[in-house]
């Protein structure tokens, strides 16, 4: 990848962040930074595609330490969950093998697993050695007559989120466009005729990757309405899915910033509009169905979209009745950033329970406003990544259980604090209206354990000594709260983007 | 409060029941060179032994009195004399333990009655103790067994007219109930030492069932176990800690006999149990806790914390001896899991204080029962709860009497901070592994995921996205 190339991707115009004085994805803070580079970005937004050989160019490291992380799940094939490296050794780092070894390692995936096609990825040393990844990637589909597809974005590129985006510009430039849709058959339609269903629309989602596999809670909905989805890019997609996404009416982003780049572009391309949501919660599930009916425009399918959701509120509200009098008034920190920092909110808001603040460090301007639409003018935002900070906005703001990515699971139970994961390696799936309870149960769960009690029982023959909360209570003090708040700026109207 | 509900049903199916004289053979093995004998069948003693050494994997010495059709009507009372004799003369042990068994108890055997005569006719063996207990396998089970084998050794061996309590500053007593392993009993021993105090264990099965090879290739008795000396002065400790509900009795009559006062625990399972327990052991000793346990203690907090999302509203099925089963349940529900069927093989006065909805009497037919109708993700219970579990489709941890298909069962450490940190992480790897709480795949009736249209590759290699577009 080039500079040119580089800086032209780092200016995502779709992009929020690109809006205010400084242009992409912040640079990392040396000795403060966290989070996963572009590679990890890259790799964690195609892996989900189950049926492609994911080859990782480079030394063992990259994919050594990252393979079999996630918690994306197929409905068939698991060809996505077989690490494959070239592991690159001293000798084919220094005498310039790395190429050969990749030409036969492409071969030798091929051979032994039947890909329907093959992701090389670029990895720091292989891009500062100078593998030429796109001409072998090239000669590899010419010879073995399966599409490879090389993805470049090297460690060093950038961060994670710019890996995102990275993958999803490789899509768009080697992947989406490349095969036409089947027509849904004749028996289909008559399927879909017998289930009130007269015109099927295509869609697409970008960036849902069914982690635990929760989108399996939102297809059936989706099924009821007569949306065919093309592809949902990445999670339970397949190779020859991709390929079709260009056909949708209408795109989803859902939950993340980071491939704002591929809606854009089809948009650019072949005019589908597009919307960003979310399936968190009751509110956020209900708005996403509806602005599939909205974009698309058929009155049948509105009247179909409302129907259901009249239907299923009442039937998950009902549901959710026993859940709501446990935690309804419990007070929540939710540190996620991004997206998410937004559409947990709602969900929560829906429980009757109280989101005292709410992270914002990966979060647009935008994603900002709607923070304040939901928790008031002046809602608490975090923007500071310290575990320590984060403890003390724990403390400060009284609340009852902190929800963030798996990083932070182990440093809010070493507080001895209520924790419910949100990231991608967590194991529940909370999307839909279904997902609402799962997430009541794991906030129940872990809100009404037993061993919080227990694990803050000083001995009893401890009597007399510091206790460890007070130790920490000193440190709050001492602590300057300011730099981990970030004090709201004057409200902003949402950008109508469609 | 739990719900005692007790059999309803004539036919038991899958039993989870162990016989009394078993229990009593047991607090005998844990006592060296000991030997056990059951005053019954010879098939009393072949089952027992046979049940002892796939447990332990261990040579186990158990005898029998060998009653016949003509002893068992013509009385078999000289078949405990001369089966006491030969022992006395052949492997002059330090202690014999005769139980009865629902045959000799049928048979209305005076058991003390005969060690009397025993010592009339062979008065060369007044030195050797015999422990007389009754142990009818018609009532109770391993537990209330091993209890009265406990009581009737310290009826048999500890003297009434002992100087006053305490004349060995650092000595306690430990009375250990049936429900520890003799893993557990290691642990113990560790825990009070760690104190500085020296403990005398009845019965110590950590000094002879925990498993070692001996210099020795062969003895008839146990290899190991409380020495008869010290239970004769346990009247000298400064203090008695009681293991075990069941070993009320036994600990009131060691009481009222020696004056040694006693500090009691159901159980030593789970963080407040063991906070109490090493709370009294400081006050005994005098001495502050050892940095090393308050490590433990820390250990298992955080094993608490980690293991919560695993364990939390899990839903456990438990059958077990009733001591064992209120450890258990205590440490299963202490980690936010719920207890959904509880199944003990007899009734005991604590279960009906258990904090769960019902306590069955009954076998593991009716935890299979239990378990299905309230949708049991985990069993625990002995060996033969595996093909239970297997129907259920869910795992097991095997806990209790018999592990037959698991090595070191024995050995496991169930009590203290260490214990109960391993039984969490156990129940949360078991659950974990099985794993079933996905969401299931979906498949759209829409969707155009299964075969791929026909000229896949040479349409990706013809096609470009510009072309694409241009169709579009």
């Amino acid at each position: 990848m080039n500079a040119r190339e580089r800086s032209l991707l780092l200016q995502e115009p779709a992009c929020a962040h690109n809006n205010k004085a400084k242009t992409g994805c912040s640079r990392p803070k040396p000795g403060a930074a966290a989070g996963g580079c572009a590679f990890d970005g890259a790799q964690i937004s195609l892996l989900p595609i189950a049926d492609v050989a994911h080859v990782v160019h480079g030394p063992i490291a990259c994919a050594g330490s990252s393979w079999d992380n996630r918690g994306a799940r197929s409905s068939g094939p698991a060809l996505y969950r077989i690490g494959m490296t070239t592991d690159l050794n001293e000798h084919d780092v220094i005498m310039g093998r790395g190429e050969k070894r990749l030409f036969h390692a492409i071969k030798e995936a091929i051979d032994r697993y039947a890909p329907t096609a093959v992701f090389v990825y670029n990895t720091c040393v292989t891009a500062l050695i100078g593998d030429d990844l796109e001409a072998v990637c090239k000669a590899a589909a010419g010879y073995w007559g399966v599409p490879v597809v090389p993805v470049d974005a090297a460690g060093f590129y950038g961060t994670k989120n710019f890996g995102n985006r990275i993958a999803g510009e490789t899509m768009v430039k080697h992947v989406i466009g490349t095969r036409e849709p089947p027509p849904p058959s004749a028996a289909v339609r008559e399927e879909a005729r017998r289930r009130g269903v007269d015109r099927i629309h295509d869609v697409s989602l970008i960036a849902e990757y069914n982690i635990a596999g929760e989108f399996w809670h939102v297809l059936p909905l989706l099924d009821e309405l007569g949306l065919r989805v093309l592809c949902t890019l990445s999670g339970d997609a397949r190779f020859h899915e991709v390929q079709t996404m260009h056909r949708s009416e209408v795109n989803m982003m859902v939950c993340s910033k980071a491939m704002l780049n591929v809606a854009r572009k089809l948009e650019e391309r072949y005019g589908t509009p597009w919307f960003e949501g979310s399936f968190y919660g009751i509110t956020d599930t209900s708005q996403a169905l509806r602005d599939f009916a909205r974009l698309i425009g058929d009155p049948a399918l509105t009247a179909l979209t409302e129907a259901l959701i009249v239907r299923e509120e009442a039937r998950v509200r009902a549901l959710l009745e026993p859940w709501r009098s446990r935690l309804s008034g419990k007070r929540v920190l939710v540190y996620t950033g991004g997206v998410k920092s937004w559409s947990v909110v709602s969900a929560l808001q829906d429980l009757g329970m109280e989101v005292v603040a709410t992270g914002t460090k990966k979060s647009t301007e935008e994603d900002k406003a709607r923070i304040r639409e939901l928790m008031g003018a002046d809602a608490r935002m975090l923007q500071s990544e310290s575990a320590r900070e984060l403890l003390n906005a724990v403390r400060k703001y009284e609340a009852d259980i902190l929800i963030a990515g798996g990083r932070n699971l182990y440093t809010a139970l070493k507080a001895r604090l209520p924790f419910l994961d949100i990231n991608q390696e967590r194991e529940f799936g909370y999307a839909g209206y279904e997902g609402m309870l799962e997430l009541v149960r794991q906030l129940a769960l872990t809100l009404e354990s037993p061993v919080w009690e227990l694990a803050r029982q000083p001995a009893p023959w401890a009597e007399g000594r510091t206790s460890l909360h007070g130790a920490e209570d000193a440190l709050l003090d001492t602590d300057n709260e300011s730099e981990a708040i970030d004090p709201a700026p004057s409200p902003l109207g949402i950008p109508q983007r469609i | 409060m739990a719900e005692v509900t007790k059999r309803s049903k004539a036919l038991a199916v899958n039993p989870l029941k162990t016989s009394a004289p078993m229990g009593a053979a047991l607090a005998f093995l844990g006592v060296n060179r000991a030997m056990p004998i059951l005053h019954g069948s010879q098939g009393c003693t072949a089952f027992a032994k046979v049940f002892f050494v796939r447990h332990f994997r261990e040579p186990i010495p158990l005898q029998t009195s060998a009653m016949d059709q003509v002893s068992t009507i013509m009385g078999a009372d000289e078949n405990v004399v001369e089966g006491l004799a030969t022992i006395c003369s052949k492997s002059k042990p330090a202690l014999v333990g005769v139980s009865t068994t629902g045959l000799s108890e049928t048979q209305g055997t005076d058991l003390r009655g005969v060690v009397t005569a025993f010592r009339m006719q062979h008065p060369q063996f007044g030195h050797i103790p015999v422990v007389p207990v009754n142990t009818p396998d018609y009532c109770g089970s391993l537990e209330t067994g091993y209890a009265a084998a406990v009581h009737a050794m310290i009826d048999v061996l500890v003297p009434s007219d002992l100087p006053a309590p305490g004349r060995v500053e650092k000595r306690i007593n430990v009375l250990a109930g049936s429900s520890l392993t003799p893993g557990d009993v290691e642990h113990v021993k560790e825990l009070v030492e760690a104190f500085g105090l020296r403990p005398v264990v009845l019965p110590d099965l950590a000094d002879s069932l925990d498993g070692h090879l001996t210099e020795d290739d062969f003895s008839a008795l146990t290899i190991g176990g409380t020495e008869v000396a010290d239970m004769r002065t346990l009247g000298e400790a400064v203090a008695t800690v009681v293991i075990g509900r069941s070993l009320n009795a036994a600990a009131d009559l060691l009481r009222a006999r020696t004056g040694v006062p006693d500090y009691r625990f159901d159980h030593l399972m789970g963080l407040q149990a063991v906070d109490e327990f090493i709370q009294v052991l400081a006050r005994i000793s005098g001495r502050s806790v050892p940095r090393r346990i308050e490590r433990q203690r820390a250990q298992l907090q955080d094993a608490l914390v980690d293991t919560h999302f695993a364990l939390g509203f899990a839903r456990v099925a438990v059958a077990a001896e009733p001591e064992l089963l209120v450890a258990l349940v205590d440490t299963v529900q202490a980690s936010g899991a719920e207890i959904v069927a509880a199944v003990a093989p007899v009734a005991a006065q604590h279960l009906s204080q258990l904090p769960v909805a019902e306590v069955k009497i009954g076998d593991l037919e009716d935890l299979e029962l239990a378990a299905r109708a309230n949708d049991a993700a985990i069993v625990i219970g002995n060996s033969h709860a595996a093909d239970t579990s297997a129907r259920l489709g869910v795992p097991l941890l095997r806990a209790g009497f018999p592990q037959y298909d698991l090595i070191g069962g024995y050995q496991k450490l169930w009590v203290g901070y260490r214990g109960a940190r391993q039984t969490l992480f156990d129940l949360a790897n078991l659950l974990l592994l099985q794993a079933h709480h996905g969401i299931r795949p979906y498949r759209s009736f829409l969707s155009v995921k299964d075969g791929a249209p026909a000229g896949g590759d040479a349409a990706f290699e013809a096609a470009s996205p510009e072309t694409a577009a241009d169709a579009h």
